[in-house]
């Protein structure tokens, strides 16, 4: 048994009213990839970024290479070898991949070397990239891979990586993990961090369970089961959501050749989007982020108007309703962001309930609030959907991402919509809480609301819809039953490997 | 009306020293906003830089100690918004435009005993045989030193920001201060010294007008140039070439309309006085119409969180 790379003891670290890290040990040893697990708000990325060295820890101790190690910023760790590749991607958009990747770099070389070094690395592992393209114009899975050549070419012996497949289709994910794979057998060791258990299934060869910031087991995910895993990560044990057999309808919402420029200078504009969605079912639309979701919901929410007649509500054409006439007609909707989208962050919850229900839940009379009928709404989402918070007179930023997340959807739920549209309505969201709004979600369409699910999240997909779509490059692919669907299929319907290949070596 | 009045040699050889002034203020402020600082504050920081500059000049009797003192005493003063932004995280618009008025109020004191005297010239670089060529001669080779100063601050701005090492974390900073971060680089760091030069070229700026361009001291007597400045980086995409081009047009069209109104042109003077800003806006505005944005990052605060 090779003794380990890295050795972390004790190590704990606090935030004023949080501990983020409390005590924790593990080990990692060369050519291994160790997975890192936990729900939001456990304390993984304070880990690895004490690991890093953007964080100091309060107590406790590293040992990398047999030697103490402590790095006082992230220059002293990549002089000991570790590299990260970022959740929320650390790079520049209007700076081209070149320098993008120098930044990275603790003593890149002159420019013309540096293209050439990048294009060397990036083919014999098989992530093509072109070292002269501003990295705005790129796609998710190329900004990734400008992050593991800037890694790679570091010539790391630890490669933190944090979340690194929620952008990739599955196609995409194999050829990752192939490099992966190739990577340990050069003897580098691998962190990875996710909450996706099936892959770590997949990839990884220990891993570690933080809860709360303490370490609470470790386990040989080949051996254990995705279940267990997800019980370990939430300490209990949670219901999965449960479909009943339902009846569709007719057709509540329907899109005809529905097209929009994207109104983001990096964004994707929508191209000729035609679908259909009947009452009682829940369609699900997947795709890599940054493929036309946002500007869907745009569309659809009434954000952005468009022709009248590319979007229809029982046959009625919508597109030049502004979001209110819309709501009104009971189309509603739910965006990604929650804070500062969904919600306003600095109002309380009855104010942010007002937002979108005035009109349907009869909150406004001859233009003056009704505040008292308003706090009652607020209360009525918050026991309804089990929101954990002292008050409807609390801000919506005081409440934990689940927390917002199930009154944002809550809010809309209970509105009664006839159709109702969600984009990633579980991102970054603890997996009890996920389960909950699975379950709404569910239920709703239960009761007959057309219900269209955005989401990057396939997983969730395959657990709630009746078909499948997927956005690429905003076009939409065909729409087939998700029961007939397996992940190569789908894969290819979100637009397969872009262009990445196997590594060569 | 008489145009035979105006002498077009004249006329180029003193569009670059009208420039000049707005130039290296703009210049300044491009840095700053480059790394991400919007500071508001160029106006006061010129006229900061007008009075410490013109007083020194005066007291030593040396141009060169004047202007090195206008550095001094702009980048000091914007040292008081590094510290408000960067470490008490102060709003930029508020602290910017405070620090434009306590500059001007400073300045006003600071000048009281200096109103009504010549400062000491500021040494031309007559240029030996260059100087001497009919017509280019007078129009390019025969000013003082700062002119050519302006035009090789421009180069190297341009060439640092492009090429070096230190350009490139100057510009990751001011593009995403929060991926800058996750690499390691020190954002607050980077954004002082960025302050700092803004300061100081400022000061220059406002010593060049002081000590060159009027030269004498009047309070208040920047009347706007700061202003000028700040819209300039803007319509200038944030490059340094396109500054100097919206400089010089900038300065172009005030001496020509100047001219024009010695001249007595059928114009109402209102309409000549406006067209420097008019013209410089609508050829920049033209320019920048490719696909060139703001900083990523300017104007925001940066906050180290977890």
């Amino acid at each position: 048994m090779s003794p380990p790379l890295l050795t972390i003891e004790g190590l704990t670290k606090a935030y004023p009213g949080v501990v983020a890290n409390d005590d924790v040990s593990f080990d990692i040893k060369p050519g291994e990839v160790h997975a890192l697990l936990g729900e939001n708000g456990a304390g993984k990325s304070t880990l690895v970024k004490m690991i890093y060295g953007l964080v100091r820890p309060d107590s406790g101790r590293m040992t990398l290479h047999g030697r103490a190690y402590a790095p006082a910023n992230p220059s002293d760790a990549r002089a000991g070898g570790v590299a990260m590749v970022f959740q929320h991607f650390s790079l520049f958009d209007a700076l081209d991949v070149a320098e993008n990747v120098a930044l990275g770099m603790e003593n890149p070389p002159r420019m013309h070397d540096l293209a050439a070094r990048i294009r060397e690395v990036s083919e014999t592992y098989g992530l093509p990239l072109d070292p002269a393209r501003t990295l705005g114009e790129l796609s998710a899975g190329e900004r990734q891979r400008v992050e593991i050549v800037r890694c790679l070419l570091q010539d790391p012996r630890l490669l933190i990586m944090d979340e690194p497949t929620s952008v990739l289709t599955p196609q995409e994910v194999e050829i990752l993990f192939e490099t992966l794979r190739k990577l340990t057998r050069e003897g580098v060791a691998i962190l990875y961090i996710s909450h996706k258990l099936e892959e770590i299934r997949a990839l990884c060869d220990r891993a570690t369970i933080l809860r709360l910031g303490r370490n609470v087991g470790t386990c040989i995910p080949r051996d254990a089961s995705a279940r267990e895993m997800a019980e370990m990560m939430v300490g209990s044990a949670f219901a999965a959501p449960e479909r009943a057999a339902r009846e569709t309808g007719d057709a509540a919402l329907e899109l005809t050749g529905l097209s929009l420029r994207s109104p983001n200078a990096f964004g994707a504009s929508l191209k000729e989007i035609t679908l259909a969605v009947r009452r009682g079912e829940i369609l699900g639309i997947g795709g890599v982020a940054g493929n036309g979701q946002d500007e869907l919901l745009a569309a659809l929410s009434g954000e952005v108007r468009v022709a009248p007649g590319a979007v229809r509500l029982a046959g009625r054409p919508v597109g030049r309703l502004g979001p209110g006439a819309r709501r009104r007609l009971g189309l509603l909707t739910a965006p990604e962001e929650r804070l500062g989208h969904a919600a306003a962050p600095d109002m309380s919850l009855t104010e942010n309930a007002l937002l979108t229900g005035a009109e349907r839940e009869n909150l406004m009379r001859h233009g003056f609030l009704r505040w008292r009928r308003a706090e009652d709404f607020a209360r009525r989402i918050i026991e309804r959907f089990d929101v954990r918070t002292p008050g409807p007179q609390v801000a919506a930023r005081a409440l934990s991402g689940g927390n917002l997340q199930k009154f944002v959807i809550g809010r809309e739920v209970l509105q009664r919509p006839e159709v109702l549209v969600v984009n990633q309505p579980t991102w970054g969201v603890d997996a009890a809480a996920a389960a909950a709004i699975r379950q709404a979600l569910l239920d709703l369409a239960g009761s007959g609301t057309a219900v269209l699910c955005i989401s990057q999240d396939l997983d969730e997909l395959m657990e709630i819809s009746d078909r499948f779509g997927a956005l690429n490059e905003g076009r939409l692919s065909a729409i087939r039953p998700a029961k007939e669907l397996n992940v190569e299929e789908i894969g290819l319907m979100m637009g397969g490997a872009h262009g990445m290949e196997v590594a060569h070596v | 009306m008489d145009l035979s009045s105006i002498n077009p040699i004249l006329l180029l050889a003193s569009l670059m020293v009208a420039a000049t002034p707005i130039l290296l203020a703009a210049l300044g402020e491009l840095v700053s906003e480059r790394a991400g600082v919007l500071n508001l504050g160029v106006e006061g920081m010129m006229i900061t830089g007008a009075i410490c500059g013109f007083a020194i000049a005066v007291e030593t009797g040396s141009p060169v100690v004047g202007f090195a003192a206008a550095a001094a005493g702009g980048a000091l003063l914007s040292l008081l918004f590094a510290l408000l932004t960067q470490l008490a995280l102060a709003n930029q618009v508020a602290s910017g435009l405070a620090l434009t008025l306590f500059g001007l109020g400073l300045s006003a004191l600071l000048g009281q005993s200096y109103v009504g005297i010549r400062p000491p010239a500021t040494a031309k670089l007559d240029i030996p045989l260059l100087g001497d060529i009919p017509v280019l001669g007078p129009v390019l080779f025969s000013h003082d030193w700062m002119v050519y100063f302006g035009l090789a601050l421009t180069l190297a701005v341009w060439a640092a920001l492009k090429y070096s090492r230190a350009g490139l974390i100057l510009r990751a900073v001011g593009e995403n201060h929060d991926a800058a971060h996750a690499l390691g680089y020190n954002v607050v760091g980077v954004r002082i010294l960025a302050i700092l030069f803004g300061g100081a070229c400022a000061g220059l700026g406002g010593a060049y007008l002081s000590l060159v361009r009027v030269p004498q001291w009047t309070e208040g007597m920047t009347a706007g140039a700061g202003w000028i400045a700040l819209a300039l980086v803007v319509f200038a995409s944030w490059k340094a070439g396109r500054v100097l081009l919206g400089a010089y047009l900038f300065g172009g069209v005030t001496v020509l309309q100047l001219n024009l109104q010695a001249a007595g042109v059928d114009i109402p003077v209102e309409y000549l006085s406006m067209s420097p800003y008019l013209i410089t806006i609508l050829v920049l505005v033209i320019l920048s119409a490719d696909r060139s944005r703001a900083p990523g990052s300017l104007g925001r605060i940066f906050h180290a969180s977890r």
